[in-house]
């Protein structure tokens, strides 16, 4: 009986279920911006502790966070291009820490044992306001990039090869934050069903595997937001000859 | 237990879109303008200041390096004609010694022809007056027999 109840306490999976802050007439799921504003955080405390003492010759943190940064400019190099890709670099490269933190951050801290009265702890990027609004984020930025590098020829884009393009282009700009938001957000979610239920079902060992998987795939999935961010930017800010 | 409450029956679900959207987004521009002041401001800094040093210092050793060459190549020519200078040197001195060693065997050559030469004359010379005296003496003694030979009439 007690084995039995400890499982379920441990194993049961609730979906869709939120805990719900009340703030005047507005609300909001609380569990998301608890974990987020932990992983933040801790993010935030480990880039302060790295770049507290810089020095020319990188030592133990700085080195990684050096690394961190490079990896973060080749991306935006690579995707945006020479040009403009430093005014573009900081939200690339906090939209793939956000995003990474979140992912890393669902998976490996075990959030379950933190009980809450409605809902449970888990990787903000599970939930679909996080990654909309990360989407949109990546929409408003491209049209900003385009508009401002370009002005209104910002919009030869979407007649670029011929005119028959228009309304497909138009169409993309609706695609994009979908496919950028439910493609993590779905990732992410899935991930820590299946966790979920295999737990659920085979508490030992069994999952492990799978947790590692989704380790992959969380890492993936950040790379893969950020990369795309970084490729719209591109794509708008791209002259046409 | 096992409670997969998707569309959640009294409220929330998983496509439960609220506040927490833009407060979200909010967060998230708030996170890049903290992180670019803390994390990517002052990183590039110091790894491009760094970039900087390196490639200044790579293009200095190159200047260098070239320089190097240079002055290797010139040494490489003052070190051609310095050598061909001594070989110049040394075939004139050769030449030069060879000229006197014939001057001084010419020389020698002709003393040698003028005494040879002098000391033939005496020779002849003296060869004459020894057979003047010789035939000289005879007549003498020619002279001499045929008057003991023949007495005086």
């Amino acid at each position: 009986m007690f084995f039995n109840s400890l499982l379920t306490n441990f194993a049961a999976l609730e979906v869709g279920q939120h805990l719900y802050w009340q703030i005047g007439n507005i609300r909001l799921h609380g569990q998301v911006f608890l974990t987020s504003w932990i992983l933040l955080g801790a993010l935030l405390v480990f880039i302060s502790l790295g770049t507290k003492k810089m020095e020319n010759d990188p030592k133990g943190l700085q080195n990684l966070l050096e690394f961190l940064w490079d990896y973060i400019r080749d991306l935006a190099r690579t995707q945006i291009g020479e040009k403009v890709y430093r005014d573009w670099m900081p939200f690339i490269g906090t939209l793939f820490l956000f995003v990474f933190v979140s992912n890393w951050g669902g998976a490996l801290i075990p959030w379950r044992l933190i009980k809450l009265p409605s809902g449970e702890l888990g990787a903000p990027t599970a939930d679909i306001n996080t990654t909309i609004a990360l989407a949109l984020l990546v929409s408003l930025s491209y049209f900003y990039a385009g508009l401002s590098n370009k002005g209104w020829r910002y919009f030869e884009y979407y007649v670029h090869p011929t005119p028959i393009m228009l309304p497909f282009k138009i169409l993309e700009d609706f695609t994009k934050p979908l496919s950028l938001s439910f493609r993590l957000f779905g990732n992410i979610l899935a991930d820590e069903l299946v966790v979920g239920v295999l737990v659920f079902l085979v508490p030992l060992i069994l999952p492990i595997p799978v947790m590692f998987l989704g380790l992959f795939t969380s890492a993936i999935q950040a790379l893969i937001f950020a990369t795309l961010a970084a490729y719209y930017i591109g794509e708008a800010v791209e002259e046409h000859h | 237990m096992l409670a997969l409450n998707f569309f959640g029956a009294t409220e929330g679900g998983l496509f439960d879109i609220n506040a927490t959207l833009p407060l979200m987004a909010i967060q998230v521009v708030a996170l890049t303008y903290i992180l670019n002041s803390l994390f990517f401001k002052p990183v590039g800094n110091i790894v491009e200041k760094r970039e900087k040093f390196v490639s200044n210092n790579i293009i200095e050793a190159k200047n260098k390096l070239s320089e190097v060459k240079k002055l290797e190549a010139d040494l490489l020519t003052q070190l051609q004609s310095a050598r061909t200078e001594a070989q110049r040197i040394v075939s004139e001195a050769e030449h030069e010694s060879d000229l006197l060693y014939k001057e001084a065997l010419e020389l020698a050559n002709n003393e040698a022809n003028a005494s040879k030469e002098k000391a033939r004359l005496e020779i002849e010379s003296q060869t004459s007056v020894a057979r003047d005296q010789l035939s000289k003496q005879a007549d003498d003694l020619s002279e001499l027999i045929v008057n003991r030979l023949i007495p005086e009439k």
